[in-house]
Protein backbone atom coordinates (compact mmCIF):
# COMPACT_ATOMS: atom_id res chain seq x y z
CA UNK A 1 0.00 0.00 0.00
CA UNK A 2 2.87 2.36 0.70
CA UNK A 3 4.39 1.67 -2.70
CA UNK A 4 1.83 3.68 -4.62
CA UNK A 5 3.31 6.83 -6.13
CA UNK A 6 1.13 9.88 -5.67
CA UNK A 7 0.98 13.41 -7.07
CA UNK A 8 -0.56 15.21 -4.11
CA UNK A 9 -0.99 14.56 -0.43
CA UNK A 10 -3.85 15.79 1.75
CA UNK A 11 -3.72 15.71 5.56
CA UNK A 12 -7.21 15.55 7.06
CA UNK A 13 -6.13 14.36 10.52
CA UNK A 14 -8.39 15.67 13.28
CA UNK A 15 -11.14 16.73 10.89
CA UNK A 16 -14.63 15.34 11.13
CA UNK A 17 -17.49 14.72 8.69
CA UNK A 18 -17.98 16.18 6.13
CA UNK A 19 -14.65 18.06 5.95
CA UNK A 20 -12.43 15.18 4.70
CA UNK A 21 -14.75 14.68 1.73
CA UNK A 22 -15.05 18.40 1.00
CA UNK A 23 -11.27 18.84 1.12
CA UNK A 24 -10.65 15.76 -1.01
CA UNK A 25 -13.07 17.09 -3.61
CA UNK A 26 -11.46 20.54 -3.59
CA UNK A 27 -7.95 19.11 -3.95
CA UNK A 28 -9.11 16.74 -6.68
CA UNK A 29 -10.58 19.67 -8.62
CA UNK A 30 -7.07 21.08 -9.00
CA UNK A 31 -5.62 17.80 -10.29
CA UNK A 32 -5.53 16.28 -13.75
CA UNK A 33 -7.17 13.07 -14.90
CA UNK A 34 -5.08 10.03 -13.94
CA UNK A 35 -3.25 11.78 -11.10
CA UNK A 36 -3.27 10.20 -7.67
CA UNK A 37 -4.17 11.78 -4.34
CA UNK A 38 -2.93 10.35 -1.07
CA UNK A 39 -5.29 11.31 1.73
CA UNK A 40 -4.82 10.69 5.44
CA UNK A 41 -7.72 10.91 7.90
CA UNK A 42 -8.33 10.02 11.54
CA UNK A 43 -12.11 9.89 11.08
CA UNK A 44 -13.27 6.25 11.25
CA UNK A 45 -16.38 7.27 9.29
CA UNK A 46 -14.17 8.32 6.38
CA UNK A 47 -13.73 4.69 5.37
CA UNK A 48 -17.30 4.30 4.17
CA UNK A 49 -17.61 7.93 3.15
CA UNK A 50 -14.57 7.96 0.86
CA UNK A 51 -15.77 4.73 -0.76
CA UNK A 52 -19.23 6.21 -1.33
CA UNK A 53 -17.79 9.47 -2.63
CA UNK A 54 -15.44 7.66 -5.03
CA UNK A 55 -18.31 5.50 -6.29
CA UNK A 56 -20.48 8.51 -6.96
CA UNK A 57 -17.83 10.69 -8.60
CA UNK A 58 -16.18 7.90 -10.62
CA UNK A 59 -12.75 8.52 -9.11
CA UNK A 60 -10.96 5.25 -8.40
CA UNK A 61 -10.18 4.32 -4.80
CA UNK A 62 -6.94 2.42 -5.49
CA UNK A 63 -6.19 1.54 -1.90
CA UNK A 64 -7.67 1.99 1.54
CA UNK A 65 -5.70 1.02 4.62
CA UNK A 66 -4.89 1.78 8.23
CA UNK A 67 -1.62 2.94 9.72
CA UNK A 68 -1.92 3.19 13.50
CA UNK A 69 -4.77 5.63 14.11
CA UNK A 70 -4.56 6.94 10.54
CA UNK A 71 -6.72 5.87 7.65
CA UNK A 72 -4.81 6.16 4.39
CA UNK A 73 -6.44 6.40 0.97
CA UNK A 74 -5.08 6.55 -2.55
CA UNK A 75 -7.56 7.96 -5.02
CA UNK A 76 -7.01 8.31 -8.75
CA UNK A 77 -8.83 11.09 -10.53
CA UNK A 78 -11.14 9.90 -13.31
CA UNK B 1 -19.13 9.93 -13.76
CA UNK B 2 -19.96 10.37 -17.41
CA UNK B 3 -23.68 10.69 -16.66
CA UNK B 4 -25.22 13.42 -18.76
CA UNK B 5 -27.76 14.48 -16.13
CA UNK B 6 -26.41 15.04 -12.61
CA UNK B 7 -28.31 13.81 -9.57
CA UNK B 8 -30.28 16.51 -7.87
CA UNK B 9 -31.10 17.19 -4.21
CA UNK B 10 -33.70 19.60 -2.89
CA UNK B 11 -33.83 20.54 0.80
CA UNK B 12 -36.18 22.61 2.89
CA UNK B 13 -34.50 24.13 5.97
CA UNK B 14 -37.22 25.23 8.37
CA UNK B 15 -35.52 25.35 11.77
CA UNK B 16 -33.08 27.81 13.26
CA UNK B 17 -31.45 26.12 16.25
CA UNK B 18 -27.81 25.07 16.05
CA UNK B 19 -28.55 21.34 15.91
CA UNK B 20 -30.92 21.88 12.98
CA UNK B 21 -28.55 24.33 11.28
CA UNK B 22 -25.95 21.66 10.59
CA UNK B 23 -27.86 19.03 8.56
CA UNK B 24 -28.85 21.17 5.58
CA UNK B 25 -25.36 22.63 5.17
CA UNK B 26 -23.57 19.30 5.72
CA UNK B 27 -25.82 17.55 3.22
CA UNK B 28 -25.73 20.35 0.67
CA UNK B 29 -21.93 20.75 0.71
CA UNK B 30 -21.37 16.99 0.55
CA UNK B 31 -23.91 16.52 -2.24
CA UNK B 32 -22.08 19.11 -4.33
CA UNK B 33 -18.80 17.30 -3.61
CA UNK B 34 -20.57 14.19 -4.95
CA UNK B 35 -21.37 16.11 -8.12
CA UNK B 36 -25.05 16.70 -7.45
CA UNK B 37 -27.06 19.84 -8.10
CA UNK B 38 -28.46 21.25 -4.87
CA UNK B 39 -31.05 23.79 -3.83
CA UNK B 40 -32.01 24.68 -0.27
CA UNK B 41 -35.23 26.51 0.46
CA UNK B 42 -34.97 28.44 3.73
CA UNK B 43 -38.30 29.09 5.36
CA UNK B 44 -39.71 30.04 8.78
CA UNK B 45 -36.98 29.79 11.43
CA UNK B 46 -34.59 28.30 8.90
CA UNK B 47 -34.47 31.74 7.31
CA UNK B 48 -32.26 32.96 10.18
CA UNK B 49 -29.52 30.65 8.80
CA UNK B 50 -29.13 33.12 5.96
CA UNK B 51 -28.30 36.04 8.27
CA UNK B 52 -24.79 37.39 7.77
CA UNK B 53 -23.95 36.29 11.31
CA UNK B 54 -25.61 33.05 12.34
CA UNK B 55 -26.88 33.37 15.92
CA UNK B 56 -28.23 29.81 16.13
CA UNK B 57 -28.31 28.36 19.65
CA UNK B 58 -29.05 24.95 21.06
CA UNK B 59 -32.36 24.61 22.90
CA UNK B 60 -31.66 22.33 25.87
CA UNK B 61 -34.95 22.89 27.76
CA UNK B 62 -37.58 20.19 27.05
CA UNK B 63 -34.98 18.32 25.00
CA UNK B 64 -34.29 15.21 27.09
CA UNK B 65 -32.15 13.62 24.35
CA UNK B 66 -29.56 16.35 24.29
CA UNK B 67 -26.29 15.30 25.95
CA UNK B 68 -25.00 17.97 28.34
CA UNK B 69 -21.21 17.72 28.31
CA UNK B 70 -18.26 19.80 29.38
CA UNK B 71 -15.87 20.77 26.55
CA UNK B 72 -12.80 20.97 28.81
CA UNK B 73 -10.87 18.83 31.27
CA UNK B 74 -9.70 15.23 30.95
CA UNK B 75 -11.42 12.99 28.42
CA UNK B 76 -13.25 10.98 31.10
CA UNK B 77 -14.69 14.21 32.51
CA UNK B 78 -15.69 15.42 29.05
CA UNK B 79 -17.58 12.20 28.42
CA UNK B 80 -19.81 12.62 31.48
CA UNK B 81 -23.40 13.43 30.62
CA UNK B 82 -24.79 15.89 33.19
CA UNK B 83 -28.46 15.34 33.96
CA UNK B 84 -29.80 18.88 34.43
CA UNK B 85 -33.49 19.28 35.30
CA UNK B 86 -35.74 21.11 32.86
CA UNK B 87 -36.73 23.57 35.58
CA UNK B 88 -33.13 24.77 35.70
CA UNK B 89 -32.50 24.70 31.94
CA UNK B 90 -35.74 26.59 31.30
CA UNK B 91 -35.45 29.16 34.07
CA UNK B 92 -31.82 30.02 34.64
CA UNK B 93 -31.05 33.17 32.61
CA UNK B 94 -28.30 32.61 30.08
CA UNK B 95 -28.50 28.81 30.27
CA UNK B 96 -29.02 28.49 26.50
CA UNK B 97 -26.09 30.77 25.78
CA UNK B 98 -23.84 28.75 28.07
CA UNK B 99 -25.02 25.41 26.66
CA UNK B 100 -24.50 26.79 23.14
CA UNK B 101 -20.94 27.88 23.80
CA UNK B 102 -20.17 24.47 25.36
CA UNK B 103 -21.68 22.71 22.37
CA UNK B 104 -19.73 24.86 19.90
CA UNK B 105 -16.52 24.20 21.83
CA UNK B 106 -17.21 20.46 21.73
CA UNK B 107 -17.79 20.64 17.97
CA UNK B 108 -14.50 22.47 17.57
CA UNK B 109 -12.67 19.95 19.76
CA UNK B 110 -13.98 17.15 17.54
CA UNK B 111 -12.82 18.80 14.30
CA UNK B 112 -16.31 19.71 13.09
CA UNK B 113 -16.60 22.75 10.82
CA UNK B 114 -18.66 25.72 11.97
CA UNK B 115 -22.04 26.31 10.38
CA UNK B 116 -20.68 29.50 8.81
CA UNK B 117 -17.79 27.60 7.20
CA UNK B 118 -20.10 24.98 5.74
CA UNK B 119 -22.48 27.65 4.49
CA UNK B 120 -19.62 29.44 2.76
CA UNK B 121 -18.59 26.23 1.02
CA UNK B 122 -22.19 25.76 -0.11
CA UNK B 123 -22.40 29.25 -1.58
CA UNK B 124 -18.95 29.03 -3.20
CA UNK B 125 -19.72 25.69 -4.78
CA UNK B 126 -22.96 26.83 -6.35
CA UNK B 127 -25.71 25.58 -4.05
CA UNK B 128 -28.88 27.41 -4.96
CA UNK B 129 -29.97 29.22 -1.79
CA UNK B 130 -33.61 30.32 -1.85
CA UNK B 131 -35.02 32.55 0.89
CA UNK B 132 -38.77 32.37 1.47
CA UNK B 133 -40.21 35.78 0.58
CA UNK B 134 -43.42 35.21 2.54
CA UNK B 135 -41.62 34.41 5.81
CA UNK B 136 -39.37 37.43 5.29
CA UNK B 137 -42.43 39.65 5.04
CA UNK B 138 -43.98 38.07 8.14
CA UNK B 139 -40.83 38.33 10.27
CA UNK B 140 -39.69 41.66 8.86
CA UNK B 141 -36.42 40.36 7.38
CA UNK B 142 -34.68 42.27 4.59
CA UNK B 143 -32.54 40.83 1.80
CA UNK B 144 -29.69 43.07 3.04
CA UNK B 145 -29.69 41.06 6.30
CA UNK B 146 -28.64 37.98 4.35
CA UNK B 147 -25.33 36.76 2.96
CA UNK B 148 -24.66 37.37 -0.73
CA UNK B 149 -25.76 34.70 -3.14
CA UNK B 150 -29.31 34.26 -1.83
CA UNK B 151 -32.24 34.46 -4.21
CA UNK B 152 -35.79 35.00 -3.03
CA UNK B 153 -38.85 33.02 -3.95
CA UNK B 154 -41.80 31.04 -2.78
CA UNK B 155 -43.20 27.53 -2.85
CA UNK B 156 -43.33 27.51 -6.65
CA UNK B 157 -39.63 28.38 -6.97
CA UNK B 158 -38.70 25.45 -4.74
CA UNK B 159 -41.10 23.01 -6.37
CA UNK B 160 -39.90 23.89 -9.86
CA UNK B 161 -36.40 22.73 -8.83
CA UNK B 162 -37.64 19.86 -6.64
CA UNK B 163 -39.82 18.43 -9.42
CA UNK B 164 -36.68 17.00 -11.01
CA UNK B 165 -34.93 16.07 -7.74
CA UNK B 166 -33.71 12.59 -6.89
CA UNK B 167 -33.53 13.42 -3.17
CA UNK B 168 -35.93 15.71 -1.34
CA UNK B 169 -35.75 16.31 2.40
CA UNK B 170 -37.60 18.55 4.82
CA UNK B 171 -35.22 19.52 7.61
Amino acid sequence: MNDIAFNQELDCRGLNCPLPILKAKKTMDGMSSGEILKMVSTDPGSKNDITAWANRTGNALLSSGEDGSDFVYYIQKS
Amino acid sequence: MSETKPKRMALIASKGTLDWAYPPFILASTAVAMEMEVAVFFTFYGLTLLNKKIEAKVAPATNPSMPMKMPFGPEGFQNINWPIPNAIMGNVPGFETMATSFMKKTFKNKGVATVEELREICIESGVKMIGCQMTMDVFGFEKEDFVDGVELGGAASFLEFAADADITLFV
